[in-house]
């Protein structure tokens, strides 16, 4: 499947943020809610990801079809999560008790994904993956996984062309899978021989880059300025972080 | 010829693949300076191991290779053999592995030790050169053939190459592409060799042939690509060309 990039098309405030600014706030965030339990707390941080959302001006429907998806996982939890905890019993479902405890949990796992996923929504999947990975760059990540994550990104498209010749081989040839040792085999085949051709692609890609002088390191293009816009959503994000952990972590409330 | 512009002299190379029938068989070949070459022979023929033996990437079980009039023999030798020879890839995704044009193409100036801003303007000019300005904030992937052909060509000449190896340039490629890749061949002020089964396309960017046969270069000029013109009534009898393009060049190779 291909990375699709759907909301990198924008010029709101988000899309031109310092993109090193935009993933360390997704990352202290993620923390943040991820250890977070109590409820105001994870409404505060849904209301921060939704506006954000909001302020990077995407569509509202492609924003819900992804996260429609994390939310399939989820329902999951709803069917077996209410069951198992032990606790006062809200309501009985034949002989199977829904408790208190159950359904808390099973919320806060809720909140705690969506909010996370929004706000990697709006701060994250608004850069090109290559600015990620420039960006990631001049982070504290190391220039390997960076060029690593990078390249796994160019040539996954090569890959899937790949593979999607090698369907096409097996199709026009009246390749019909079923419930069989042939099918099996086919699929082996067809997995076998995209590994085989991802490492010949490699070792290709690998001598071409020789042929330009590599000598096992990268540079980067691409330098980021500090503009107005980001110390002043600095300094919000910051307040951001502080209202978070005084609602998770203080008894004002 | 004169020695001093002997720049490519390979002596008795051989070279097999593992479990395979030898490929090169005591190959030797002189390329001078200001050569325009046309590489031809069958598929699998050794073509392009030979181009790649030329550049290091494959090592040859016997034999001397000496480029710019020095032995070249380790890694380190071909390190600069790398700077002086460009060669392109036959297949263009082996060529742009960067995110972007840009940075494809100023990945080559980087690694000669180029500054940010040198490598950049290195980069803009050759894609202006090639007819390619406005790509360099096109995705690579996102390419399409003949895009990609020019501007891995791009990424070869940002070496500032004194030799070209093209591998099959053609192969795939329109007739305006095809027809613009020439234009680019022609008006370059570089020697080169070129793998191409296209006489037409080594008709239009070639002075001279090599043939590769059995594991040999045959370089002695004695065989001319030619274009030539006849004419003759759309008879009622069929007729058969005797030679001309309507035989394959193989049949010429024996």
């Amino acid at each position: 499947m291909m990375i699709e990039e759907s909301f990198v098309n924008g010029n709101s405030l988000i899309h031109r943020l310092n993109p090193v600014l935009k993933i360390g706030f997704a990352i202290i965030y993620s923390f943040v809610v991820a250890v977070s339990s109590k409820f105001p707390s994870l409404f505060a941080a849904l209301f921060i990801a939704l506006f954000l959302v909001i302020l990077a001006r995407l569509n509202p429907r492609k924003a819900a079809v992804r996260l429609a998806a994390v939310n399939g996982i989820i329902i999951l939890f709803w069917f077996f999560l209410p069951f198992t905890f032990q606790g006062e019993a809200l309501f009985h479902i034949g002989p199977f008790a829904v408790t208190r405890p159950g359904v808390i949990f099973a919320a806060g796992i809720t909140l705690k994904a969506n909010a996370i996923l929004i706000a990697f929504i709006a701060l994250v999947a608004t850069m090109r993956v290559t600015t990620l990975g420039h960006a990631l760059n001049s982070m504290l990540i190391p220039e390997k996984l960076v060029q690593f994550f990078l390249l796994t990104y160019r040539y996954l498209f090569v890959i899937q062309t790949e593979y999607q010749k090698l369907t096409r081989a097996v199709k026009v040839r009246g390749f019909r899978p079923g419930t069989n040792l042939h099918t099996y085999r086919t699929y082996a085949y067809l997995a076998g021989m995209l590994f085989v051709r991802a490492s010949v692609r490699g070792e290709r890609v690998y001598q071409a880059m020789l042929c330009r002088g590599f000598k096992g390191k990268f540079y980067s293009l691409h330098e980021y300025s500090i503009s107005k816009a980001d110390i002043t959503c600095a300094v919000f994000m910051t307040a951001a972080i502080v209202i978070l952990v005084v609602l998770e972590w203080t008894k004002i409330i | 010829m004169d020695k001093d512009n002997l720049i490519i002299n390979l002596t008795d190379i051989s070279f097999s693949y593992p479990e395979g029938a030898p490929l090169l068989n005591n190959l030797s070949m002189q390329f001078y300076k200001g050569d325009r070459v046309g590489l031809i022979g069958p598929n699998g023929g050794g073509k392009t191991t030979l181009f790649h033996i030329i550049m290091g990437l494959l090592k040859p079980y016997s034999g001397k290779i000496e480029i710019f009039g020095k032995p070249v023999r380790e890694e380190k030798d071909f390190r600069s053999v790398r700077q002086r020879i460009g060669l392109l890839f036959q297949d263009s995704d082996d060529q742009l592995f960067s995110p972007t044009v840009l940075e494809d193409v100023a990945f080559g100036p980087l690694n000669l030790g180029k500054s940010v801003d040198e490598a950049k303007v290195i980069a803009r000019k050759n894609l202006d050169s090639l007819g390619l300005s406005g790509f360099e904030d096109r995705i690579t992937y996102k390419l399409s053939g003949g895009e990609k052909r020019m501007v891995s060509l791009a990424t070869v000449l940002a070496m500032e190459p004194e030799i070209l190896l093209l591998d099959e340039p053609s192969a795939g490629l329109d007739e305006n592409t095809r027809a613009s890749l020439i234009k680019v061949l022609t008006g370059l002020d570089l020697s080169y060799i070129l793998i191409s089964h296209e006489m037409e396309f080594l008709d239009s960017t070639t002075t001279s042939v090599y043939i590769m046969k059995d594991g040999k270069v045959f370089m002695n000029g004695d065989r001319q690509i030619h274009r030539h013109y006849h004419i003759h009534p759309h008879s009622a009898l069929p007729h058969r060309h005797e030679s001309g393009f309507g035989k394959k060049y193989t049949d010429f190779l024996a």
